[in-house]
C-alpha cells in the first residue's frame, strides 16, 4: 500500500503549528475534569476552610430540602404506551356483575388501568337498561382492605403450589376411600362455571354440587314442578301485565330479578305524551316493602294468613269462572275483591306473584295465573330464569350428611353459609367431622374462619367469567384490572385440582362458548369474531330462543295444596309474628363491609349503619316506644330459643301485630365496616311446610328493654305535611277527566297595573299572576345549551341506585353512623320518602303523624340549578355561580365555607365539609378516601374536598364537559343521549331523563313538551311542575307529578 | 356650694366640685384595684381560657364540633354575632344620637357605654371569623383586595360582605369616637401622674393635649363631626346585619319588618348590658353621685319604648305570616309558637315583651335590683330571640324531608364563654386602666365653684 503523503489539516493554526494551537489540542476534549483547579488556586494540595463551609453549608441545605421533599413513590411511565389507554381518556369494558343469584350487565369505566365506575349496559334485555345499588356500590369491594391477598393453610400464609399440593393429596385420599365430597356454593349463572365444575366431579368421585340462596325462592321451582312438570322459575313479564297482585313479593326491590321488573313494570306506569293509561298494583304483605310503597292499593296482611288470604283469591276467581272453590277457611282482606274484579276483567294481561317459598301457597299462585289465562303470556314458562338456583332440600341434606359425619371433604365455593344460611350455627359445629375444608373466597368469611385452606378468589372485576341468567340469554364478564392480590381465579382453583391440563380458565370459557354458545347462531362463521362481538356488547342473545320447554297445561294438585294451606295457616292468630325481609342497599350481607351501601339509607324506613325491629304505630303506642331524631328504645326479640337485643324502629304501614327485620346484617368476620354492625337475622329463618320461611309465627316474643338506644335517619320527618308545593299527586280518573287542573298551580296576588304590565295575553284576569311572571331579575341567556333534568315521579321506585351512582361518580364521601346521627350526611342526590298522613288530619300536629297505612312517595331530590338561585347571591365571594348552560356551579377552591348558601336553599341539598373526611384516621368508615387502595376508586375526573368548602350536585359537570369536548373533536353538535348525569344512566327506569332543552329533538324537551319561544322555553307537558314553584327561583329540574291507579275516595 | 336648681333635678348629685369629679375618677386608675376586682378579672381570665381552648378544637378541628347539621347550618355562632351587635348599639347610641340631642345626662355613662360598644363589637366579629369553614383564606377574601387570582372579585350582592363593610366602618368609627373623647381625661392622669412610667403612658396616649382653648375648640368639632357619622351607623350597621336574613328566601327570614325591629331590639338589648355592667361599676366603684338613679330611670324608659316596639314587630310578624296565605311562612310562625323549639320562642316573648313592661311602675324603673335583674332578663330574652330567628326557621323550612334538630355542643357553649371571657376581661382592664367616666365633659355640668372647690382643700 502505498503510503499516503498527503496532510491533512483542520486550520491554519493545525497547518502552522501556532503554539497557542499546541496548547489547547491536548484538551480539546478534556478527559479530566478541572474541579480541583480553583482549590489549588487557593491553596495547594487541599481543600480550604472555606470550602469545608461551603460543603456542609451544601449539605444541610440538600439534606433539609430532601426533607422536605413528598417522599419518592414509584411512578413508572409506560415504555410502550398500550395502544388504547390514554391517560385522561377512560376506556369502557362491557362486563358483568354477579354477585350469587344477582345480576346485572355492566360497562366498567375504567381510568389509567383502574375500574373506577359502574354503568349500566344498555344492550341487555336482562338488566332492564339500569343498575342497582349494590351493582353500582360493587366497584369499591374490589379496592377493600379485607380482601384476602394470599392463599393461607390454618391461617398461616403459603404458596399456591403448596396449597395446592395439599389439597390435591387429600381429594385424593378421600376419593380413593370412597369418601364423599360437596361443593357448597350459592346460585352459579355462569354455565363454563358449572361445566368447571363437571370436570372436578368427573375426576373426583363422589363429589356433588349443592346450590343454596340465603334468600330462597325454591318454593316457586317446586310449585312448577307440580303444576307444570317444570322444576324452573319462568320468566315474569310484567310489561304486559295491566292488573299486578302481589303477595309480599317485592319484585321492584330484592325479588329475583328486580332491575328488569322495575323497568317492565314501569313501562305500564308511564304517562309520558299525554298517555292516559297506566296499570294497577294491589299489594299484600307485612312489612312496607318498595313494591308495597310504590302500590296503588296496598293491605297491611298477617304473614299467618298469607296463604289463606291466596287461596280466598283463588275462590273469588274460581266463582267467576264457573270453577270449584278450594276448602280453605275464608279470610277477610281489604281490597281483595277489587283485585279479583280487576284480575278477572284483565285475563291474559294480569300478573299473580307471592313471595312465599311455601310451595302450597306458589301453586294456587299458579292456579290462579292459570284461570286467568296469565300462562304463556306474562309468565313465560318456555324462558326460564336461573337467578334462583338454590335447591333447599338439597341443602338441608347436606347439612344432616355434614352432622352424620358422612362427608369428607367442602369446598365452600364463594359461600359464607355459616353466616347466612339459616342452619350455619349447625354447620358451624358439623364442619369439624369433615377432613378437608376449603373456602375459595373473597374475604376470610364466617366460614372462611373454619376451613382450613382458603383459597382466594379475585373480585368479579378482576375474573374472567359468563353467566347464563335467562334461557337463551348469555353474558361474559371480563377483567378490567390485573389482579390486586395473589389472588386466583375460582374456577382455575378448581380446574388445577381437578388436574386439567389446562388449566386456564379463559381458554375454557372460549372452549365451552366455541362448543355450545356459537353453534347456536348462523350468522358469524368466524368463532373469534362471534367470541369479540359477544366480549364487545357484554351480551348476546340466541335468537330464536331454543324451545326446550313444551308449554304445559296446569297440572297441580290444588286441593293437596289447600289442605295444606290450611293446616299452616290460620285465619286469626293474636301472637306476634315475624317478617324477615332483604334491605335494597346490604342484601343477603355478601357485600356488608362495603361502606357506600351501609351508608344508603334504606328507602322506606330511611334508616342506615344498623338494622332494627319495624314495629307498627300502634305496637309502639303500646309499646310505649317513640322514635324522635333517630333516639329509639332497644327491644328483646326472641323466637323460640333465639334472643337477641336491637333498636326499634316505628314502621308505618306495618301489619299490627307484625315485626320486621332485615337479614344481611351482623356480620362479625366481614371487614372493618361490617363486623358488629346489627344483628343476624338469618338463623331466624323457619320452616313452613317442609321449606325455610322469611316469617316466624310461632313463638315470638318482643319485649322493652327500657334502653336508649339510636338508629342513624337521614330522614326523621316521614310525612309531607299534605305541602302540595312540594309533592304532587292525582289519581288517574282526576288526570283523565281534567289534565290542566288537576294539579297545584300557585299563584301571587297583584294589583290590576302590575297584572297588565307583566302578564301575558292568555291570562286570566283575576288580579293573580304565575309566580314566574314576576322577577325581580332579568334572567339568564343561554345561547348555546340549557342542561335540564325531568324527574317522573310516577317512574321513580325509590330503588337508590342513582344515590350510589352519583356517589361513586362524584367522589363524595361516607360519615360513619355518628355522623349520619349528627344529621350531616354527604349525599348529593337523596331520595326523600313521604308518607301520607290520615286523611282526618287538618291541624299541623295531626299532620306530622304518618297514616297507619300510609301512601309513599318518593321524590329524588338534589340541586336545582336553580335559574334565580338563591345560594348564588348571598356567597359573599362569589365561589357559587351560574353557568353560561344553566349550571349551578360551585367552585370548591374559592368557598371560604360561611354556609350562607346553605341555609338559604329552599331544597338543603348543599352539603358542607363539617371535618376533614379524606386522610383523616377518624373516618375509617370513607375507605375510598383514607387508604391506598381504596383511594384506586375514586374518580380522577372530580375533586376530592377539603374540609371547611360547600359542595352539591354538579350534573355532572364533567360528563357535560367531556361530552362536549368529544363532540367538538367530531366538529358537530352534542347529540341528545350523549351527555348524561350518572344517576340517570343508573335508572332502571328512566325515572330520570337528563338533557338540553334547547335542543327541540331532545329527550327531555319531548317529555317535558317544550314549546320554544324565541327567548324562553315554555313547558306544556301538565304534569310537570318545580317543586317550590311560589318563590320562583325557576329550577332547571322538572318533577312529573304522581298519578296513582286507584279510585278518587279509596 | 351646690346650686341646686327648682326646676330641674342635678345630674351629678353629692355637691360634687369639680376637684372632687378628678380625684373620684382619677383616683381608681392610680390606687391599687379592690380585691372584688382581682376576683373578677381572675374569674373572666379563666373563661378566658376554657374559651381559648375551644376556640383552638374549633379552629383544628372543623365546624363540626357544632352541633350544626346539613339543615341547621347557622346557630349560636350566628346567634351570637347578632347579640354582641345588638350590645354594642347602645354605647353608639349614647355617644352620638344622645350628644346630637344635646341630652347631657349621658355624659356619666357614655365613656363606659363606649367601651362596651368596642369590646362587644370585637366579640362580635369573631363570630363571622371562626364560624367560617377556611378562616385562613377567608379573612381576606371577603375584602375588595385588588388580588393576582385574575378576575376574582367579592360578591356585591351579598349580604354577608355588607355585613363586612358594615361591621368595619362601625369599629372603627366607634373608635375613634371612644378615643377622642378619652384625649382629656388622658392629660388628667398625666398631669397627676406620680411615677415616670404611668405618666410617659398616659403621655403618649394623650397626644400631648394641653387643654388650651384650641385644643377644647377643636375636640368639641371632632366631637360633632364624629356623632354625625356615627349616627347613622346607629341605624345602619342593624339595618344591614337584618339583611343577612330579610334578604334570603326561608320563611321566617324573609320579612321586610327586619331592619326596623333589629334596630329596636339592638337598642333594647345593649341599654340592658348598659345597665347591668353600669350598676356593677357604680357599685365597686361608689360612682353613685356621677350615675344616680335618675339616670338609671332614663335607661329603663328606653328599655320600655323600644321592647314595646319589639314586642309589635314580633306580633305584626304573626299577622303578616296569617295575613300572607303562604302555607310554609304561615306553618313557620306557628312552628316558632308550638313546635319542639316552643320553649325558645315563650322565653324570648316573657323576656323581651312582658318583663320591660314592668317599668311601666316607677318603683320598679328606680328600683337598683329590679333594674339590674330585669337587664340581665332582657339580655337573656334578646339572645333567645336571634336563637328562635335563625334555628326554628331553619329546622323547619320548605321540605319536611330535611327538617332536624339542632342540640348545642361543648364547643357551641365554649366559644360563646370564650367572648364573656374577652369581654369582661377587657372590659375590667378599661376599668382599671382608663377613666370610666368622662371627667372632662363631666366637669361641664357641675354647678359649683373653684373658690368652694379651694375651700374645701
Amino acid at each position: 500500500m502505498k503510503e499516503n503523503k498527503k496532510q491533512y489539516w483542520k486550520g491554519v493554526e493545525q497547518l502552522t503549528n501556532h503554539p497557542e494551537f499546541v496548547k489547547y489540542a491536548k484538551k480539546e476534549f478534556p478527559q479530566d475534569l478541572p474541579y480541583k483547579e480553583g482549590i489549588l488556586q487557593e491553596e495547594e494540595g487541599g481543600s480550604s476552610r472555606r470550602d469545608f463551609l461551603k460543603l456542609m453549608g451544601f449539605s444541610v441545605a440538600a439534606a433539609s430540602l430532601a426533607a422536605c421533599e413528598a417522599p419518592v413513590r414509584k411512578a413508572i411511565p409506560y415504555l410502550n404506551k398500550p395502544e388504547e389507554i390514554d391517560p385522561g381518556i377512560p376506556n369502557y369494558y362491557a362486563s358483568t356483575y354477579t354477585n350469587g343469584g344477582n345480576y346485572c350487565s355492566i360497562v366498567v369505566k375504567n381510568r389509567e388501568g383502574r375500574p373506577i365506575k359502574i354503568e349500566p349496559n344498555k344492550l341487555s334485555t336482562i338488566s332492564g337498561g339500569g343498575t342497582s345499588a349494590q351493582a353500582e356500590a360493587s366497584v369499591l369491594s374490589l379496592y377493600d382492605k379485607a380482601r384476602l391477598n394470599k392463599p393461607a393453610i390454618n391461617n398461616a400464609t403459603v404458596e399456591w403450589s403448596d396449597l395446592d399440593k395439599q389439597i390435591k393429596t387429600k381429594l385424593e385420599s378421600i376419593v380413593s376411600g370412597g369418601g364423599q365430597i360437596r361443593i357448597v356454593s350459592r346460585t352459579i349463572l355462569s354455565p363454563s362455571t358449572k361445566a368447571v365444575i363437571q370436570e372436578f366431579t368427573a375426576k373426583y368421585q363422589g363429589t356433588e354440587l349443592v346450590m343454596y340462596d340465603p334468600v330462597s325462592s325454591y318454593g316457586i321451582v317446586k310449585a312448577n314442578q307440580a303444576s307444570f312438570g317444570k322444576a324452573i322459575i319462568p320468566n315474569y313479564n310484567f310489561s304486559k301485565a295491566q292488573v299486578v297482585v302481589s303477595f309480599g313479593a317485592d319484585f321492584l326491590g330484592t325479588w329475583i330479578n328486580p332491575n328488569k321488573f322495575s323497568a317492565d313494570f314501569i313501562k305500564n306506569r308511564k304517562l309520558d305524551f299525554g298517555k292516559k293509561e297506566m296499570s294497577r298494583l294491589y299489594q299484600f304483605e307485612s312489612n312496607l316493602s318498595l313494591t308495597g310503597a310504590n302500590a296503588d292499593y296496598r293491605t297491611p296482611i298477617k304473614p299467618s294468613a298469607e296463604g289463606l288470604i291466596v287461596a280466598t283469591l283463588y275462590n273469588l276467581l274460581a266463582a267467576k269462572a264457573a270453577k270449584s272453590a278450594i276448602n280453605v277457611p275464608k279470610v277477610e282482606a281489604a281490597h281483595l275483591v277489587d283485585a279479583a274484579n280487576d284480575l278477572w276483567s284483565n285475563r291474559g294481561k294480569s300478573l299473580v306473584v307471592a313471595g312465599s317459598n311455601d310451595a302450597n301457597v306458589q301453586i294456587v299462585i299458579n292456579a290462579i295465573n292459570d284461570l286467568l289465562q296469565n300462562i304463556g303470556t306474562t309468565i313465560d314458562l318456555k324462558t326460564p330464569v336461573y337467578f334462583r338456583q338454590g335447591n333447599d332440600e338439597q341443602m338441608q341434606q347436606f347439612v344432616s350428611d355434614l352432622e352424620s359425619g358422612k362427608i369428607q371433604g367442602v369446598i365452600f365455593l364463594n359461600a359464607n353459609p355459616v353466616y347466612d344460611h339459616f342452619q350455619g350455627a349447625k354447620i358451624q359445629e358439623a364442619l369439624g367431622k369433615t377432613n378437608l375444608k376449603v373456602s375459595i373466597c373473597e374475604r376470610e368469611d364466617e366460614t372462611g374462619l373454619l376451613v382450613d385452606y382458603l383459597a382466594p378468589s379475585h373480585h368479579y372485576l378482576e375474573s374472567w367469567d359468563d353467566a347464563n341468567p335467562v334461557e337463551g340469554e348469555y353474558s361474559l364478564c371480563q377483567p378490567a384490572i390485573t389482579p390486586l392480590f395473589d389472588t386466583r381465579q375460582a374456577q382455575q382453583s378448581l380446574l388445577t385440582w381437578a388436574g386439567a391440563s389446562n388449566v386456564d380458565y379463559y381458554e375454557f370459557i372460549r372452549k365451552y362458548w366455541k362448543e355450545n354458545i356459537f353453534s347456536t347462531q348462523n350468522k358469524e362463521s368466524d368463532f373469534q369474531v362471534f367470541f369479540d362481538q359477544c366480549l364487545h356488547d357484554g351480551v348476546y342473545s340466541q335468537n330464536p330462543r331454543p324451545v326446550t320447554l313444551e308449554l304445559n297445561v296446569f297440572g297441580g294438585d290444588i286441593d293437596a295444596a289447600a289442605a295444606m294451606i290450611s293446616s299452616a295457616y290460620k285465619s286469626s292468630y293474636d301472637g306476634i309474628e315475624l317478617a324477615l325481609y332483604e334491605t335494597i342497599a346490604i342484601g343477603d350481607g355478601t357485600q356488608a363491609n362495603n361502606p357506600w351501601l351501609q351508608e344508603t339509607p334504606d328507602p322506606i324506613t330511611k334508616a342506615c349503619w344498623d338494622n332494627y325491629l319495624t314495629i307498627s304505630q300502634a305496637m309502639a303506642n303500646e309499646m310505649g316506644i317513640k322514635v324522635v331524631e333517630g333516639n329509639t328504645y332497644s327491644v328483646t326479640l326472641t323466637v323460640g330459643e333465639q334472643t337477641m337485643t336491637l333498636p326499634a324502629l316505628v314502621q308505618p304501614g306495618q301489619t299490627r301485630g307484625t315485626v320486621g327485620l332485615a337479614v344481611g346484617y351482623g356480620r362479625t368476620k366481614a371487614g372493618r365496616v361490617a363486623n358488629n354492625v346489627g344483628v343476624n337475622a338469618f338463623p331466624l329463618i323457619s320452616m313452613v311446610n317442609g321449606l325455610p320461611n322469611m316469617n316466624t309465627s310461632v313463638n315470638v316474643r318482643v319485649e322493652v328493654t327500657g334502653n336508649a338506644t339510636k338508629v342513624a335517619h337521614t330522614q326523621t320527618h316521614h310525612t309531607f305535611m299534605n305541602r302540595e308545593f312540594v309533592v304532587q299527586e292525582t289519581t288517574l280518573d282526576t288526570y283523565k277527566n281534567n289534565p290542566e287542573h288537576a294539579f297545584h298551580r300557585p299563584k301571587i296576588a297583584v294589583s290590576a297595573m302590575l297584572e297588565k304590565k307583566l302578564g301575558s295575553e292568555s291570562d286570566k284576569k283575576d288580579g293573580r299572576l304565575q309566580p314566574r311572571e314576576i322577577s325581580l331579575w332579568k334572567g339568564h341567556t343561554y345561547n348555546n345549551h340549557h342542561w335540564t333534568m325531568a324527574i317522573d315521579l310516577n317512574s321513580c321506585t325509590g330503588c337508590s341506585a342513582c344515590s350510589v351512582a352519583c356517589q361513586a361518580e362524584n367522589n363524595v364521601p361516607v360519615v360513619g353512623k355518628q355522623e349520619v346521627l349528627n344529621r350531616r350526611e354527604m349525599t348529593w342526590l337523596r331520595i326523600d320518602r313521604y308518607y301520607s298522613s290520615e286523611k282526618t288530619a287538618t291541624t299541623n300536629a295531626e299532620m306530622e303523624i304518618a297514616a297507619e297505612n300510609p301512601e309513599v312517595t318518593f321524590q329524588p331530590m338534589l340541586c336545582q340549578h336553580c335559574n334565580n338561585a338563591p345560594c348564588e347571591t348571598v356567597c359573599p365571594v362569589a365561589a357559587t355561580t351560574h353557568s353560561t348552560e344553566g349550571l349551578n356551579q360551585m367552585t370548591y377552591n374559592r368557598c371560604i365555607g360561611t354556609r350562607y348558601c346553605a341555609n338559604n336553599c329552599p331544597y338543603k341539598v348543599r352539603r358542607f365539609n363539617w371535618f376533614k373526611y379524606h386522610d383523616n384516621t377518624q373516618f375509617p368508615e370513607n375507605s375510598s378516601m383514607n387508604n391506598d387502595l381504596g383511594k384506586m376508586v375514586l374518580n380522577p375526573d372530580v375533586t376530592v374536598r377539603s374540609r371547611g368548602v360547600m359542595e352539591k350536585c354538579t350534573f355532572c359537570v364533567q360528563r357535560i364537559q367531556y361530552g362536549k369536548l368529544e363532540a367538538r373533536k367530531k366538529g358537530r353538535r352534542v347529540i341528545d343521549g350523549e351527555i348524561t348525569t350518572a344517576c340517570a344512566s343508573a335508572c332502571p327506569t328512566e325515572a330520570i331523563v337528563f338533557g338540553d332543552i334547547l335542543d327541540p329533538e331532545s329527550k327531555v324537551s319531548k317529555l317535558l313538551q317544550v314549546k320554544d319561544m324565541g327567548n324562553k322555553q315554555e313547558i306544556h307537558e301538565h304534569r310537570a311542575y318545580n317543586v317550590l314553584e311560589e318563590i320562583n327561583v325557576r329550577p332547571n329540574i322538572w318533577y312529573l307529578a304522581k298519578v296513582r291507579n286507584k279510585e278518587e275516595n279509596a | 356650694m351646690e346650686v341646686v336648681s327648682s326646676v330641674r333635678t342635678p345630674l351629678v348629685t353629692g355637691a360634687k366640685t369639680v376637684g372632687d369629679v378628678t380625684h373620684d375618677i382619677c383616683i381608681r386608675v392610680e390606687a391599687k384595684p379592690p380585691k372584688t376586682w382581682f376576683l373578677a378579672i381572675t374569674v373572666s381570665l379563666s373563661l378566658l381560657l376554657i374559651g381559648l381552648y375551644t376556640i383552638y378544637k374549633t379552629l383544628w378541628e372543623g365546624i363540626g364540633v357544632w352541633g350544626l347539621n346539613k339543615t341547621v347550618q347557622w346557630a349560636w355562632d350566628i346567634t351570637n354575632f347578632v347579640w354582641w351587635v345588638g350590645i354594642g348599639h347602645a354605647g353608639t347610641l349614647i355617644s352620638a344620637i344622645l350628644l346630637l340631642f344635646r341630652q347631657k345626662w349621658r355624659m356619666s355613662i357614655n365613656r363606659a357605654a363606649e367601651a362596651m360598644t368596642i369590646f362587644a363589637v370585637i366579640c362580635a366579629a369573631l363570630f363571622p371569623l371562626i364560624h367560617m369553614g377556611r378562616l385562613w383564606l377567608g379573612f381576606y377574601w371577603v375584602l375588595p383586595l385588588p388580588n393576582t387570582f385574575g378576575s376574582l372579585w367579592v360578591n356585591f350582592n351579598s349580604p354577608l360582605l355588607w355585613d363586612v363593610f358594615a361591621i368595619t366602618t362601625y369599629f372603627t368609627v366607634s373608635l375613634v369616637f371612644w378615643y377622642i373623647g378619652l384625649i382629656p381625661d388622658f392629660a388628667t392622669i398625666r398631669d397627676r401622674a406620680k411615677n415616670k412610667i404611668s405618666a410617659a403612658i398616659y403621655g403618649a396616649l394623650s397626644f400631648g393635649w394641653t387643654g388650651a382653648a384650641k385644643d377644647w375648640s377643636r375636640y368639641e368639632s371632632v366631637s360633632l363631626i364624629l356623632a354625625g357619622l356615627d349616627t347613622p351607623l346607629v341605624l345602619s350597621v342593624h339595618t344591614i346585619v337584618s339583611f343577612d336574613f330579610a334578604t334570603s328566601v326561608i320563611p321566617g327570614w324573609h320579612t321586610t319588618i327586619f331592619p326596623p325591629y333589629f334596630v329596636a331590639g339592638a337598642v333594647f338589648s345593649g341599654f340592658a348590658m348598659v345597665l347591668t355592667l353600669m350598676l356593677i361599676t357604680r357599685k365597686v366603684y361608689k360612682l353613685e353621685d356621677y350615675i344616680t338613679i335618675q339616670h338609671i330611670e332614663y335607661m329603663n324608659i328606653i328599655i320600655i319604648v323600644t321592647g314595646s316596639i319589639v314586642g309589635i314587630a314580633y306580633l305584626t310578624e304573626l299577622f303578616m305570616a296569617w295575613y300572607s296565605g303562604v302555607p310554609a311562612e304561615q306553618y313557620a310562625f306557628l312552628n316558632r309558637a308550638t313546635g319542639p323549639y316552643a320553649w325558645a320562642y315563650w322565653i324570648m316573648m316573657t323576656c323581651n315583651v312582658i318583663s320591660p313592661q314592668l317599668f311601666w311602675f316607677k318603683k320598679i324603673r328606680t328600683s337598683l335590683w329590679a333594674t339590674f335583674a330585669l337587664s340581665i332578663v332582657v339580655n337573656i330574652g334578646m339572645w333567645f330571640e336571634r336563637f328562635v330567628i335563625i334555628v326554628t326557621s331553619l329546622h323547619r323550612d320548605y321540605l319536611p324531608s330535611s327538617w332536624a334538630m339542632f342540640t348545642p355542643t361543648f364547643y357551641d357553649v365554649g366559644d360563646y364563654l370564650f367572648t364573656f371571657g374577652f369581654f369582661f376581661t377587657a372590659f375590667f382592664l378599661f376599668a382599671k386602666f382608663f377613666p370610666v367616666i368622662n371627667m372632662a365633659e363631666v366637669k361641664s355640668i357641675i354647678k359649683s365653684s373653684s373658690t368652694s372647690d379651694k375651700a374645701i382643700k
